[in-house]
């Protein structure tokens, strides 16, 4: 396959070379690439304020860092980890760079609307950070901001940290309007739906979950911000307001939000698994119905984060089994991976390693979070490290390896270059033992009753959190191959060729990087986008295996 | 009768930037679903509030009928006049079309007029009660849709001036413009039904 030149196709029309990643490009490509190094700085920010934060509880008394700090810093930390790391980079990244290829077409439905989405990220991201600077204090009331504490700690900071957030959920609702309406109408002629990679299936589920549910957290901050600056009582009790309507409009946003996170991550592992074991992907149709039942259960478990906030038996009971029904679902996709891996001629690279590490990290956070939505079992430990620590398996071990594991696989789409498996490797290691270490003792700490979000702790818990803090060194330690190896690789990285993993998916059937508008000529019909070993032009599974494509790859 | 010379029909929409048919409508209907869902977390609200939570002895929360019905049906009205200038568009009859736009501006001015009217005449302020908290917020955020409205309609009267970039064949900021406005009346019927009937 030639390599096109994107100034023959359209001169002079956008900035070229690395100037384009600092402009209001509207190619896919260069939007997703934007989505990616930017939200990787907010995840190095963030990652330096979990750093302040293991650092402050290595010691059960409050000595790094005074209280006040530490409620900003762990407010700001998860702010920027959800909405400036992960939603941007596993939506926004990831479903710009391959979403149109996958459709077979040359650029999302609304490109500059696709710009827009992106360009109100970084001023976001900056107003949060800069009110910790500038406002005089940043927000402190966590990244749920309840009331009545969001209405007690001080106010400009709150303010602004509800403003950012306005404009982060603006954001990625124009991004889920643009996936929703590339997916579904702009479809190469005689591409079904069923067809389609299931990446875009996950981006599908995803984005209606950011349709339907992100307009309903904007209008909630804004009532908070009204309870805030106008005095209005709608969540304040000694006005006659309600926090607990506050509770249940905000969950009904975040908890769809959890989906949002990990659905993309759910349909990223879907594409690299079948391409490193060189078999289709198991139980494709099924794989589709459990993201839809996942869309339409997750909008209606929101409460059971609510158990203890004085909820009605009923309630109780309804969330409860709406919950646990998520186990099916997320279970039907836990044995098609697996099945898709059985057999297979496993290629053990740095994207299959994180991969199979996302599905042990997600089993775990799955299991935890089936016991957190039985009610009795949730009252004991609500409020506790026992809920961090299984937020972390979901998110972290979840959505974050399966980010790292995407970069290993799709570097080479980017670049042209592919990155160093022996730093890969390192870099995999150092991510696993750390995380493990990290947040496998938290659960045991939650157990025994250490709450969340306070900087004094019970000296008894000292051993399992230095454990824990030692596990965050690890992780800290771990981004420096990663670093290394990007920069390093970015320049002197083997050529990768057009198709390095002989994947049959679409983004592979152009040059590496590819073309401005995607393709020379005709987008290609891919109709079966997992066909390994059984597909005419395709490979013999007797004959190659994925260890001969990974090193035949790299000369 | 416009005599100017069109260009040969293709069957697909005019706008073809991107070398594929216009979804611009599609998207905005799917923006409105998302901005129809922050009305719909507004509405849950009120209505938890109005069942959990008692107001205060003495406060005043009965609202007078007469001034919301009228709006109800000026607002009613506003659309079909709407829906007139949008069938006279595409039939190409364009100096009809912004006389039926320039009613439905005026009708949802005086919705605006009536709604002021009403703020001015009320016996109670925004941080009164959680009542009268909520009855301005929503009405509020409904008026700030209403006032966006008429700025689009003002708009689109423009464009569709002699000469301008809205005509029969290119009258997708019409389309938009008249999606949004009914979008906005519906709303109006689904908030006066549970703020002054319910």
């Amino acid at each position: 396959m030639t390599v096109a030149n994107p100034l023959e196709l359209e001169p002079g029309l956008q900035p070229q070379g690395w100037l384009r990643y600092l402009s209001f490009s509207l190619d896919h490509k260069v939007i997703g690439i934007q989505y990616l190094v930017c939200g990787f700085l907010f995840y190095l920010i963030g990652g330096a304020l979990a750093g302040v934060i293991r650092t402050e509880l290595a010691s059960p008394m409050s000595d790094f860092v005074g209280r006040d700090t530490y409620n900003e810093v762990l407010t700001l930390h998860g702010t920027i980890m959800i909405f400036l790391w992960i939603v941007p980079v596993v939506n926004g990244a990831f479903g710009n760079y391959l979403i149109p290829f996958y459709v077979g077409a040359r650029d999302m439905a609304f490109p500059r609307l696709n710009a827009v989405a992106f360009w109100l990220i970084p001023p976001a991201g900056l107003l949060l950070i800069s009110s910790y600077f500038l406002a005089g204090a940043a927000s402190q009331s966590g990244w749920t901001a309840y009331p009545p504490l969001s209405l007690t700690t001080p106010a400009a900071g709150q303010v602004v940290w509800i403003l950012s957030v306005l404009l982060l959920g603006g954001s990625s609702i124009f991004g889920g309007i643009n996936f929703i309406a590339t997916v579904l109408k702009l479809r190469r002629p005689g591409l079904k739906l069923m067809q389609l990679p299931m990446f875009c299936w996950a981006m599908l589920g995803t984005s209606i979950l950011v349709v339907l549910a992100t307009p309903v957290l904007a209008g909630t901050l804004v009532m908070l911000s009204f309870d805030i600056i106008a005095h209005t009582g709608f969540f304040n009790p000694s006005l006659g307001g309600n926090v607990v309507v506050y509770q249940h409009l905000f969950w009904f946003y975040s908890h769809p939000a959890v989906y949002i996170m990990v659905l993309p991550a759910f349909g990223l592992v879907s594409e690299i698994l079948p391409v490193h074991a060189r078999k289709p992907l198991f139980g494709y149709t099924t794989m589709v119905y459990s993201i839809m039942a996942i869309v339409v259960l997750g909008l209606v478990v929101w409460a059971h984060h609510m158990f203890t906030s004085g909820t009605p038996p009923w309630m109780r009971l309804f969330f409860t089994i709406a919950t646990s029904f998520i186990a099916v679902p997320t279970g039907i996709k836990f044995f098609n991976w697996l099945a898709t891996l059985w057999g297979g001629k496993i290629a053990l690279n740095s994207a299959v390693l994180f991969s199979c590490a996302f599905i042990f990290n997600f089993v775990f956070g799955g299991i935890t979070g089936v016991a957190l939505a039985q009610v009795p079992f949730d009252i004991h430990v609500h409020d506790t490290y026992f809920v961090v620590g299984h937020f972390h398996y979901i998110v972290y071990g979840g959505s974050v390896f399966v980010i790292f594991a995407s970069l290993y696989h799709w570097y080479p789409k980017f670049t042209g270059r592919l990155l160093n498996e022996d730093l890969g490797r390192l870099h995999f290691v150092l991510t696993f033992i750390g995380f493990n270490l990290c947040f496998a003792p938290q659960h045991w700490l939650g157990l025994n009753g250490m709450p969340r979000r306070v900087a004094e702790y019970d000296p008894s818990f000292t051993t399992w959190n230095q454990v824990s803090s030692v596990g965050a060194l690890l992780m800290a330690i771990s981004t420096l191959p990663l670093l290394i190896n990007v920069v390093l690789t970015a320049f002197r990285g083997a050529v990768a060729g057009d198709n390095p993993w002989n994947a049959l998916t679409p983004e592979w059937l152009t040059s590496s990087p590819p073309p401005v508008e995607n393709w020379i000529g005709e987008a290609p019909l891919v109709t079966e986008p997992y066909a390994y070993g059984e597909h005419p032009g395709g490979f013999d599974l007797e004959r190659i295996s994925g260890r001969d494509l990974w090193s035949s790859g790299k000369s | 009768m416009d005599t100017s010379l069109q260009p040969v029909a293709t069957g697909l929409p005019a706008n073809e930037e991107h070398g594929h048919p216009d979804f611009r409508l599609f998207g905005l209907a799917t923006f409105l679903v998302a901005d129809g869902m922050t009305f719909a977390g507004f509405f849950a609200a009120y209505l938890t509030f109005r069942a959990v939570n008692p107001l205060p002895e003495g406060a005043i929360y009965e609202l007078e009928l007469l001034l919301p019905t009228i709006n109800t049906v000026l607002l009613l009205v506003s659309s079909f006049t709407f829906h007139r200038a949008g069938t006279a568009c595409r039939c190409g009859r364009m100096q009809t079309s912004r006389r039926w736009l320039l009613l439905s501006v005026a009708l949802g001015i005086a919705f605006l007029a009536g709604q002021m009217v009403e703020y001015f005449s009320l016996p109670f302020g925004l941080t009164d009660n959680l009542f009268a908290s909520t009855f301005y917020a929503l009405t509020g955020f409904h008026g700030l849709h209403v006032t966006l409205g008429v700025i689009c309609i003002l708009v689109v009267w423009f464009q569709a001036r002699p000469g301008g970039s809205i005509s029969q064949d290119s009258h997708f900021g019409l389309e938009a413009a008249e999606l949004y406005w009914h979008f906005v009346d519906g709303i109006w019927v689904i908030l006066y039904g549970i703020l002054y009937l319910l």
